[in-house]
Formats: C-alpha cells, structure tokens, sequence
C-alpha cells in the first residue's frame, strides 16, 4: 500500500465552510477534491504521465496524483488523475436566471388553465433541422410520458401535437400558423459542432418576421440546453436534463397568463 | 436445443406460420414494383459513378432522364442496355453523356429485348463477380484468422471526418473492438442520392459514401493483417437509399448492415410502400454479399415500453426474418435486433432483461443477434451509466447474444470519446472471461418469473402477429401498433419514387443474385 491513502498532512487549512471562498469537498471542509479523466494523443510512457501530472497542475490542481494511465492505441494514452482544487468562487454574487414558476402536476396545470385561462391551449413540439432524435420530444409530449411523468397529450386542458423529427424551421412555422399554436416547443439533440444553435436562431427569426414571435411561448429543449443559453437566443425559457413535461407545461400556463395573453 | 424456458414452441410454429403469410401477402406488393433508387442501384452495378459539375451523382442523372420520359417501368437495364448496343459506348460514357445534355436515353431506337438482356446480363455478371470475390476474400481472412466464438464488440465512431474517424477506429479496433461502425450523419436517411467522394463534415456522423467506404475498410484490414484477427466493418442502409448502400456495402466488403424497412418507415416517417420495395432488393444484395443485416427492433423500446411493448420487439423479428428468407438471407446473416431498456427502477427489471434475451435465442437459434446497450434512461451520471452496462453485459454472456453493441458511459452527454470507448470495451472483456460459461451453468426455475415472461412475451406476439395477418402489414401500420408511431399507407417521404413495373421490367441483378447461392 502505498503512504499516500492515509496521508495526515496538507490539513492545515481552514475546516470552515466558507461560502464567499467555495471549493470541491473531498472528506474534508475545503480539501478541494476532483477527479479529471482525459486522454493525451501520445504513447503511454513516464514522460506521458509527467506531462499529464503537469496538466493538472496548470488546471489549479495541488498534489496531484496520476493514479492511473493506460495505453489507448500507440500514441494515445488515457490518464485518471486526482488533485486538490486551489481555486475558488464567490457563490453569494451568482446570479442565475432560474424559471421561477411553481411546479404543477398534470391535474395541477389543468386546473390552473381551466381558473386562469378558460380555454385549451394549443401546443406544437418538434426536433427541428436536420436533428433526427425525437427521444427528448417524445419524453415531454407522447402520451405515455417518460418515467412516470404523463405526456402533455395527455393533459386534458392542452391539444398537444408532435410533429417528430427533422422538420424544417420553415415548415414548423407554417405549421404553428395553421393549428392557431400558443406553445412552441424546440427539441435539440445533436449539439456537436454547435449546429443546434444556428438552427435555433433561425427559427427566432422566422417568428419575428412572421409577427408571430410575441403571440407564442417559444421553449426549447434537450441535453445540452440550460435556461441562460435558450434566453440568449431569444426564447422564454430552456429545459435540460431532468425536467419533465409538468415542468415545462408549468412554465408555460404560467407564462401565458403573466404575459396577458388570450 | 433443449429450452431453458420451457417455451412452448407449438406457439413458436404458428407465429413463425403467420408471419410467413404477412410476409408473403406484402411480398406480392413488392414484386410488382420498382423505385428511383433501385433504379440507380442497378446504374451503380453496371458500372455508373461519380457526379457532374453540380454535384448531382450520374445514378440520378440517368435515372432523372428515363423518369422524365415516363419510362422506368421498363426498368434502367432495359434503356442503359440499348444505350450500349446503339452507341457502342460503356455504361460509364453514356451517363457522362447524358449528363452533358448529349444524350437522351429514351429517345434511341430499341433493340430486340433478348439482345439487351443478353448484353446486361454480361456486364452484370462481371459486378456479381467482383461482389463474389470480396466475400471470398472476406472467407479466407476468417480462414486464416479463424472467428471469434464469443460476442462480437460492437463499438461506433461518429466524428464526422472520415480521417478523423479511421483514427478512432484503428484505436477501439487495437482495444479489441470486433466491430467498427460508422454512424452517418443526422439526416442523410432523407436523401434521395448518395454522396460522392471522401467526406470531412456531417452532424452526430460521417456520410456513407463509397469511397468512405473504402478508406476504412483499408484501415481496418491493416489492423486486421496486424492483430491476427478479422475487424468487420458495419454501416447503415435503412433510408431512401436502401439498395444502393448496400451495393456500395457490397462491393467495397462491408460485413454488417442495418437493414430494416420498418425502422424507416416508423423511425424516419419514409413511405411504407417505397421502402418495403427498396428492403427487397437491398437485402437481396446484403444476403448474396454475405452481409449480416441489423434489424431495428431495438428503437421501438425507446419510444415505447420495454417492459408493455417486449411483444412488439418479436413480433417483428418474426417478420423480419420471413422478410430475409424471401430475398435468400440464411439465418447465420440475421442480425435481429432487440434492446436491453427496461427501466432500471423497476423491480427485478434485470430479470425480465435476462427472459427476454433468452427468449430471443431460442427462437432465433442460428441468427446472430444484435443487442442494443441501455440509451434511454442513461441520465449523464456516468458512474451509474458504467454500472447499467456492466448489467446489459452480463445479458449478453449468459443468453449468448452476438453482436454486442457496446453501451456507453457517457450516452446522453456526447457522442464517444476514445476514452469511452476504450472503458467500454473493458467492461465487457472483465465480464465476457469472468462469466464466460456461466449460461452453460443455468437452468431457469419451472414457474418462475424468468420463464413465465418469456412465456408471456411469446404469447402476446402471437396474438399480435395473428391480428397482422389478418389486416395486412400496411393496415397494422396505419394503426400505429410498433412504437406507438402511427404511419399512413400514402404519407411520409419517397411515395413518388415507386413505379409499376412493366411486363418487360428487366433488373438482372435479382436472379442473378438470388441463384448465386450461398453456402
């Protein structure tokens, strides 16, 4: 066994949760603990673990620990590395945009049409562009929902229609003006190379140059999309990973009645 | 084979008879028909290639010219066939011709039809025998490397570049993948042409292209020459383009192919008509090329229910192997495929996981089946996600499943990093040699929970196959009863590409294929 698993030093720092100065936790207050996993494009060998070592040190990593490297073909190689995190952030001056509405339950979000609204509102939801995934749509809208938590063709109070994949921002559009839409929803799976975010701006643009952007609740959806950046691109609201389909049918019934629309 | 489910294959017999009939009832469809793409298949294995100062691949431009005249019925070979005996030139030249706006096709004067049959068919036997040759060299690789007994490791690259992604394959290959295979880019199912030439750009994938095709298949036979061992190579046919990526498959000596009408039609919102046409031809070449084709059944579970919709899956195994055996594929090509998704909240999920893959052995004792990882309820923790496939590994060894599409752990957070890769491949070697001859030790308990669901399942795909038969494959559809996708019979893409053949339709290909044989 090697000394360093019950190592009793490098615990002279402060044991005080301090939020102004946040670090990973480890076992300790404030030791600062991460793992870092990565690959380097060359032949696994001493000088590859050094310069794997000096890479997490040049990530604000103290002591660390390259406790495992591999071969991955002949010039790559795959490295596990631990350290303690010498940085820090101040979390009492972040400041996020969180979607602030309460979370209804199916029954929930009818109820609160039928009180507040009077009538069903009519939703679209589709993978656009060339995006050819319809698991995140299909999550949010089939009837069946995804673990446990019903579609919204489910929701009595909604006339909800999914379109599926690959359909165009042009065609979505038509398709919103036909069916009288009050919700769009936006589901992006393929983010590689960034090709989700040309297509989501193209979509805003459409809208605006069809007049529609302020009649409708324009919401987007998927693994690699946060709240901040479906803002950003002009929608009302993002939902990733983990959000179900009260979440969202919660933001947008109560987006509909806050923003006075009919 | 002594069951270790106690399956009651009386059952087994009748859904295999009613599936026989679906299949018969749709196949009378099918022969009357032709499509665009087996058209420009047909181009392709005469000889066509290459594209025009546009971009626009020859196959389209000849088959554009004879579609435009209202003459497709006849079928490609009939005109290109006449081409060659009034101008002398070769199916190459005439396309270069037709696509200079010197040539129409159909305006030529006809020949005797036994003189163009006789002429095709010569061209054509020389393509039937280089296809011939490449399973030959793939035999003689297998010969002398011997083949793998256990599951193959099935592992994908996706980085868009074909260069980038032989380097992601020769790794995983080194790792000890046994199978590469190259996802294509989101959206090229839609095409209604191929791409030409070697490709660096595409989303979530690389294009299929022949000369794609190519690139890896030579660097995975150096890896092969180099390890001692056969990599197979694997890409995608399902699509608008189904026969003419498997004549690519065909003749640059792809091993695998996805290859299922279904998958398109429920999956991709494709016509059912035209791509039911398009699977018969498709699979026709995949079956003589010695191809083992990937069946779908696998993406119904991520839609619908792995545990409420488990019937679905085998029912259309069912079909889908009566499919293969009218377009002369043996059982030992027949990748079915089916998913390992049920919910790992749910109470002794692992058991149902553990029937259903059995199941799907007994029934299907020679086909190398295809066994999907967990995809849909991977959440990004990654630590829990290498434990879900350590789980769908142990499936794998004990029911024998073959091609083993590794599950990665990091699914749900981006296409995979060599380092995924290489995780993966470990978690399923530690398992493989630890549990190796574990199924051997097995016997299920009579009554139990494992042997009365597969019961189930079995039972419950009867049934439905029973009702497909009497509906017809296209009603059963319409209906929406695979997936919980509703499909019309005239909706979706590609509807205008199917044509009725003529008396005199020609396409020497399907006889010479399917009587080429194969062991």
């Amino acid at each position: 066994m090697s000394s360093g698993l019950y190592s009793t030093k490098d615990k002279n720092f402060s044991k005080e949760l301090d939020l102004t100065r946040l670090k990973p936790y480890g076992d300790t207050m404030n030791d600062g603990k991460v793992q870092v996993s990565f690959t380097l494009p060359v032949a696994d060998d001493d000088r590859a673990v050094e310069a794997a070592r000096q890479l997490g040190a040049r990530m604000g990593l103290s002591d660390v620990q390259v406790s495992h490297h591999e071969a991955l073909d002949k010039d790559f190689s795959f490295f596990v590395v631990y350290g303690n995190l010498t940085h820090t952030v101040d979390i009492t001056t972040i400041k996020v945009a969180t979607i602030d509405s309460t979370v209804m339950d199916m029954h929930g979000v009818d109820d609160f049409i039928k009180e507040n609204i009077g009538r069903k509102l009519v939703v679209i939801g589709a993978s656009t562009g060339a995006d050819a995934h319809t698991v995140g749509i299909d999550a949010v809208m089939n009837m069946k929902g995804y673990a446990g938590h019903y579609g919204l063709e489910r929701y009595q109070m909604l006339e909800a229609y999914n379109l599926g994949s690959q359909v165009s921002n042009e065609d979505f559009v038509k398709k919103a003006i036909e069916l009288k839409a009050d919700v769009l929803l936006v589901s992006q799976t393929v983010t590689q190379k960034d090709v989700h975010i040309g297509n989501m701006v193209e979509l805003v643009e459409l809208l605006e140059a069809a007049h529609l952007r302020d009649k409708v609740i324009l919401v987007a959806g998927g693994p690699r999309i946060t709240n901040d950046l479906a803002k950003e691109l002009g929608y009302d609201a993002g939902f990733g990973p983990g959000k179900y389909a009260e979440h969202v049918a919660s933001f947008f019934v109560d987006e509909f009645v806050k923003r006075k629309m009919k | 084979m002594k069951s270790k489910l106690k399956l009651n294959f009386a059952v087994v017999d009748k859904a295999r008879q009613f599936a026989r009939d679906i299949a018969a009832d749709t196949q009378k469809f099918i022969e009357k028909h032709t499509s665009v793409t087996i058209e420009r298949t047909c181009a392709r294995l005469l000889g066509v290639d290459g594209v025009d100062d546009q971009g626009v691949p020859l196959p389209n431009i000849l088959v554009d010219n004879i579609r435009n005249n209202n003459g497709l019925s006849l079928g490609l070979s009939v005109y290109l066939g006449n081409a060659i005996i009034q101008t002398g030139k070769t199916p190459q030249q005439i396309a270069e011709a037709v696509a200079a706006g010197e040539l129409d096709i159909t305006r030529l004067k006809m020949a005797d039809l036994f003189e163009i049959r006789a002429k095709i068919e010569e061209i054509a036997g020389q393509t039937v025998e280089r296809i011939k040759s490449n399973r030959k060299k793939r035999e003689e690789y297998l010969g002398r490397f011997g083949d793998k007994t256990g599951p193959y490791l099935y592992v994908i690259v996706a980085t868009g570049n074909i260069y980038e992604d032989i380097v992601q394959a020769r790794a995983a290959a080194n790792q000890g993948a046994d199978i590469i295979a190259v996802i294509r880019t989101t959206g090229q199912s839609l095409l209604d042409f191929v791409p030409f030439g070697a490709t660096t750009e595409g989303f979530g994938g690389t294009f299929a292209t022949q000369e794609n095709f190519r690139l890896m298949r030579q660097a995975l036979d150096e890896v092969s020459e180099k390890q001692g061992r056969y990599i197979r190579l694997c890409n995608y046919c399902s699509g608008l383009c189904m026969p003419e990526i498997a004549a690519m498959g065909a003749l640059e000596r792809l091993d695998v192919m996805l290859n299922d009408a279904l998958y398109g039609i429920l999956f991709r919102d494709i016509n059912m008509q035209r791509t039911l046409v398009d699977q018969y031809f498709s699979r026709i070449i995949n079956g003589f090329a010695g191809v083992i084709i990937n069946t779908g059944e696998d993406n119904y579970l991520t839609t619908a229910d792995a545990v409420e919709e488990a019937h679905t899956v085998l029912a259309s195994q069912f079909i889908n192997e009566q499919f293969a055996l009218i377009s002369g594929i043996p059982e030992e090509q027949m990748g079915l495929g089916h998913a390992f998704e049920i919910n790992p909240d749910l109470k002794n999920g692992f058991l149902f996981e553990l029937a259903q893959a059995q199941m799907a052995r007994e029934i299907f004792p020679r086909a190398p089946l295809k066994y999907m990882p967990p995809t849909k309820f991977k959440t990004g923790n990654i630590f829990r996600g290498h434990v879900q496939d350590a789980l769908f590994n142990m499936v794998t060894v004990v029911t024998g499943q073959k091609l083993h599409l590794l599950g990665m752990l990091t699914e749900a957070i981006h296409t995979p990093l060599m380092s995924d890769r290489a995780l993966s491949i470990e978690n399923a070697r530690y398992i493989f040699n630890t549990m190796a001859d574990l199924g051997d030790e097995i016997e299920f308990k009579e009554n139990g929970i494992i042997t009365n669901r597969a019961n189930q399942v079995l039972n419950e795909a009867c049934t439905m196959l029973e009702s497909i038969r009497k509906d017809g494959l296209f009603k059963t559809l319409e209906m929406g009863r695979f997936a919980g996708v509703k499909r019309p019979v005239n909706g979706g893409k590609g509807l205008d590409g199917v044509v009725e053949k003529h008396e005199n339709y020609l396409n020497p290909f399907v006889e010479l294929m399917m009587k080429g044989g194969l062991k």
